[in-house]
């Protein structure tokens, strides 16, 4: 889009039909690459990641050995045609960061001290982007992960939520923002949870809120989480009832 | 590394409310902001933060803008944690950490709408001004982000515009402030065991298991960014976010 839009909410409906507290209709399939030691796709709208994960496995280079847990190296990075405006190939700063906060999520829930001196590799690939792609990532290398095997507290999920307004101008919170929100709502955050223990393991907001909006916008988010968290339980059984 | 013996002083100490500097867990160390410090930059700021030092200055210039923004000026947020200021940082191009520090940084600024950037065009898709905010650590001693986004807010506020006359830059006797609207902060606050502390030092923020920085202007939340290991309850999210709104006063009390 554009030009900014009067009004992303209207009678209590975003501009793609949704109401304010529903995610996008999702897709999760697990084991989609063969070759990893756990694969997951996640279709979010038309947001689709995959996540591969190879390990535990011998760690390279050599001097980044930790001697009492694996290490965990998660890898976000875009397909420079997923985007609009094409991405220059390999990882950014953006992509640097994202990668960074990610692997801390994990690293919160993986039991690493159970692989000592190996690494777990989790690489997600962003294949088409439509905004909250890091938490579409991140709900697909949770599943990748268990598909691997890899011992967890719990299974990691997330759901993005922003701020978005009418023809009045009036604030309303709501969950999964999509790309015209995220372009032009007035905040957009990422949110992911341990859903055994109920921690936060990753927080990341730009935009203007309320302390109010905040909180208002993570309950919101909060009820989808338990949605989104059995839709990748249901992905993961799959693969084994198949 | 830390040795063990230091570990378990900090985190004893921390149970009783106490840390090793002699402060409460929720007391930040004594700020002192210096501005203009540096002559050939537009702008630039030293901030001293307990025995932390960072420096920030501004260059503007001339440049073409991005292809999705024609008519919008540019900021740009860069950090360096330099090997002159701790034993353990390497020299070489900016690793995740700082490139966290730059990011966050940029957004406590961007989002809090500190620079209007649409009114940085000289001529529309063709020539805008290109502010570069750069953040070097002078002598490192933890809390990278607050230290950072005082430095850059300070520096940004005492800026001067270069002119442009007939092609050509002209950095002398300047007058013109940069187009600054308002101030934004940040705090930051770390997790250890059962102590959530305000503003960590270097030593602290190596056994940190969650932190969780806080972009405010005007009581508004304009930035989150968490970091660590490990996660935090709600009731913990709730109690930092008031925390900050707190310190986010005093800290503002300090840069004007």
């Amino acid at each position: 889009m554009e030009t900014k839009p009067d009004y992303l909410v209207k009678a209590g409906k975003r501009l793609d039909g949704r109401k304010l507290d529903e995610v996008r209709k999702m897709k999760i399939e697990t084991g989609v690459i063969a070759e990893a030691d756990g694969s997951a796709m996640v279709e979010v709208g038309k947001t689709r990641v995959i996540a591969a994960v190879y390990g535990p496995r011998e760690l390279h280079p050599k001097h980044l050995t930790l001697p009492d847990r694996a290490r965990l190296r998660v890898k976000y990075d875009m397909f420079s045609f997923s985007v609009e405006d094409r991405k220059r190939p390999g990882p950014g700063r953006r992509e640097i960061e994202i990668s960074k906060v990610m692997t801390e999520a994990f690293n919160s829930v993986v039991i690493t001290e159970r692989f000592p001196r190996a690494a777990i590799d989790v690489f997600v690939q962003i294949i088409q982007a439509d905004a909250s792609t890091r938490i579409a990532g991140l709900n697909a290398a949770s599943i990748a992960l268990a598909d691997a095997g890899i011992p967890m507290k719990g299974m990691v999920t997330g759901v993005t939520f922003g701020k978005l307004y009418d023809a009045k101008g009036k604030s309303y919170m709501a969950v999964d923002v999509y790309k015209p929100e995220d372009q032009w709502g007035q905040a957009d955050i990422a949110y992911a949870k341990c859903m055994s223990n109920d921690e936060t393991v990753l927080l990341q907001m730009d935009g203007n809120v309320t302390k109010a909006e905040l909180l208002e916008g993570k309950a919101m988010a909060d009820k989808c989480m338990v949605e989104v968290y059995e839709e990748q339980v249901a992905a993961l059984k799959a693969k084994y009832e198949r | 590394m830390m040795n063990k013996i230091l570990e378990n002083t900090i985190k004893e100490n921390l149970k009783e409310g106490k840390r090793l500097d002699g402060r409460g867990l929720d007391d930040f160390r004594p700020v002192k902001v210096e501005t203009g410090v540096i002559a050939k930059a537009e702008g630039s700021a030293l901030v001293t933060l307990g025995n932390a030092k960072v420096m920030a200055g501004i260059k503007v210039n001339v440049g073409t803008p991005f292809p999705d923004t024609p008519d919008k000026g540019v900021l740009m947020t860069g950090a360096e944690f330099t090997a002159m200021s701790h034993e353990e940082y390497e020299p070489g191009p900016p690793g995740p950490a700082a490139i966290e520090v730059a990011r966050v940084t940029d957004r406590t600024i961007r989002e809090g709408e500190i620079i209007d950037v649409s009114n940085l065009v000289i001529e529309a898709g063709e020539k805008v001004w290109m502010v570069f905010a750069d953040i070097y650590s002078i002598n490192a001693d933890g809390n990278m982000f607050d230290s950072s986004a005082l430095a850059v807010m300070a520096a940004l506020n005492t800026a001067k515009m270069p002119e442009y006359k007939d092609g050509q830059v002209i950095r002398e006797n300047l007058k013109k402030n940069l187009p600054v609207d308002g101030m934004a902060v940040s705090v930051t606050f770390c997790k250890i065991g059962d102590a959530i502390i305000v503003d960590p030092t270097m030593q602290e923020e190596k056994l940190l298991e969650a932190r969780l920085t806080v972009g405010i202007k005007d009581g508004n939340i304009v930035a989150l960014q968490k970091g660590g290991d490990g996660g935090f309850t709600d009731a913990e999210l709730g109690d930092i976010l008031d925390r900050a709104m707190v310190h986010s006063k005093k800290l503002l009390k300090v840069l004007k």
